[in-house]
């Protein structure tokens, strides 16, 4: 249970650790928050030559709102997100889910981006990002690209960021001030990764729900949008019965993982409940309220 | 293996020790500090027998590399008694059998302290999923919820006896 040997680089600035990369290459990594890495790397699932850790790069440590977008950097950790951290409707969806991600030591560390870049099928962030569509900064020596949290997302554990490219940040886009987002996730212990989630968001246009998003995760081998239940959805008045059916749509057009303790067909029906739940707790969500 | 020297600060006194980069903090202050009220149980997150405070934190000790934590505060179990009196958690925890073969409770004591002595107001709910973050295998949990719940309001009641202008 102790890592393989490794070099440490503490760069203090974005050019000096994307210079790292490079010069590494193939057998560099980031180190982030180090709640991934760390127990990947004690169980000898990760033998990196190389670390450059980011935690010393004040420029990385911000989170703010530009142009209609939440802009967060590379090391803003995940206990950041305890308080709104802007005061509309994504703020408080933020703050509603943080509660799920393990436990309060973990989150001290762990990172927004560091989820995204380890891209857990079950990461609450990665359901996030791919719902409501995050654009993700990558900087690398050579440039800079902005690629979509969907075509980040490249299976279980798997993205297309290059190995001499640092996620420097992720660009959430704001929820308009009428808009509904919910959240609900399943799983059998406080702090385990879940067995399932769903989150819901829409604009409420005089009853009528419309930019309809329906994500799930821990369910397939990524998280992802679902258009089978957004398109049950779109245009229609919010009742439970049609958040039922969106669930059963959802439920039948995904392709669940299986493991030693859950079987396919148990998360395709977890499926149904999540996606009803989180649209449920979407219609409750007001704008004045805050929900914990 | 190659050594780097590496300087830190435990429970505010210096630490002048070298260690490899893959030493975590936890076994470094246990083999190179000599601090070992510190334990390690699972080595990879998930029993919080390792927790320690670092820059006011309540951290996991065996996911961070020692060398991650230079020029930082630590604190570790051994500061909570000072000049042979027991730190309120440590009172309450022997009061309220919050404890029998001791190996979790450094690790729930430094997860708590930061609450304790900030006086938080804890709902039921939310101190026991601060708890949660943290493994006991023999005690039980009600015990130490109960310890912790006395702790905060021991520590309250003694905060406000405290005369204005001494504070
Ligand atoms: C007991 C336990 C329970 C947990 N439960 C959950 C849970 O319920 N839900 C959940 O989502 N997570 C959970 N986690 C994981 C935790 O949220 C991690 O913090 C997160 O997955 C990774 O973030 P990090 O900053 O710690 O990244 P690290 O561990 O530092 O890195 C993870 C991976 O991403 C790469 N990486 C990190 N940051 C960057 C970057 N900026 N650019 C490029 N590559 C990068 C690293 O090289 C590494 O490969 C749990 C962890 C533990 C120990
Ligand atoms: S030893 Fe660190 S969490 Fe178990
Ligand atoms: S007292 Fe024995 S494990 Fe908690």
């Amino acid at each position: 249970m102790k890592p393989a040997p490794f070099v440490l680089h503490s760069p203090k600035t974005v050019s000096e650790a994307v210079a790292h990369l490079a010069d590494i290459g193939e057998d560099g990594l980031v180190l982030a928050g180090g709640q991934s890495l760390v127990p990947m790397m004690a169980l000898r699932v990760a033998y990196p030559s190389d670390l450059v850790d980011i935690n010393g790069i004040e420029e990385l440590q911000n989170i703010s709102v530009e142009n209609e977008e939440l802009a967060i950097g590379a090391t803003v950790r995940h206990a950041r997100f305890y308080d709104p951290v802007e005061p509309g409707p994504l703020g408080r969806l933020l703050t509603s889910i943080v509660h799920h991600i393990a436990h309060h030591p973990i989150r001290e560390r762990g990172t927004f981006c560091g989820s995204l870049a380890h891209a857990d099928p079950a990461s609450e962030w990665c359901l996030v990002a791919a719902t409501l569509g995050a654009k993700l900064v990558l900087v690398s020596q050579t440039g800079e690209r902005i690629v979509e949290a969907g075509e980040f997302i490249d299976g279980a554990m798997s993205t297309t960021r290059e190995p001499t490219e640092l996620l420097a940040q992720a660009r959430l886009p704001l929820l308009a001030p009428s808009a509904r987002a919910g959240f609900y996730e399943f799983n059998r212990r406080a702090g385990d990764f879940a067995l399932g989630m769903a989150l819901a968001a829409y604009d409420d246009d005089d009853g009528l729900m419309r930019n309809v998003r329906v994500g799930l995760g821990g369910i397939e081998d990524r998280a992802a949008r679902n258009s089978a239940a957004e398109a049950v959805l779109e245009g229609q008045r919010p009742t439970q019965s049609l958040f039922a059916d969106a669930g059963r749509a959802a439920a039948e057009s995904v392709d669940p993982m299986e493991d030693a303790t859950t079987s396919a067909e148990y998360r395709r029906d977890l499926t149904a409940v999540c996606v009803e739940r989180a649209l449920a707790a979407a219609a409750a969500s007001s704008s004045a309220q805050t929900s914990r | 293996m190659e050594r780097h020297p590496l300087n830190l600060t435990v429970n505010g006194k210096p630490y002048a020790v070298e260690t490899e980069f893959r030493k975590t903090l936890a076994d470094t202050l246990r083999e190179d500090c000599g601090l070992t009220g510190t334990h390690v149980g699972c080595e990879h997150g998930v029993c919080g027998a390792c927790t320690v405070v670092v820059e006011g934190k309540a951290v996991r000790s065996c996911l961070m590399f020692a060398h991650q934590a230079e020029g930082m505060e630590i604190e570790t179990v051994e500061s909570l008694e000072k000049e042979g009196e027991l730190h309120v958690l440590q009172e309450a925890f022997a009061e309220h059998h919050a404890l029998q073969c001791g190996f979790c409770t450094p690790g729930f004591l430094m997860l708590v302290k930061g609450a304790v002595e900030r006086g938080e107001e804890l709902s039921d709910a939310e101190l026991r999923h601060l708890l949660s973050s943290n493994l006991c295998r023999c005690t039980g949990y009600q015990n130490i919820i109960r310890a912790v719940r006395a702790a905060i309001d021991t520590f309250k009641e003694k905060a406000s006896a405290v005369p204005e202008a001494a504070r």
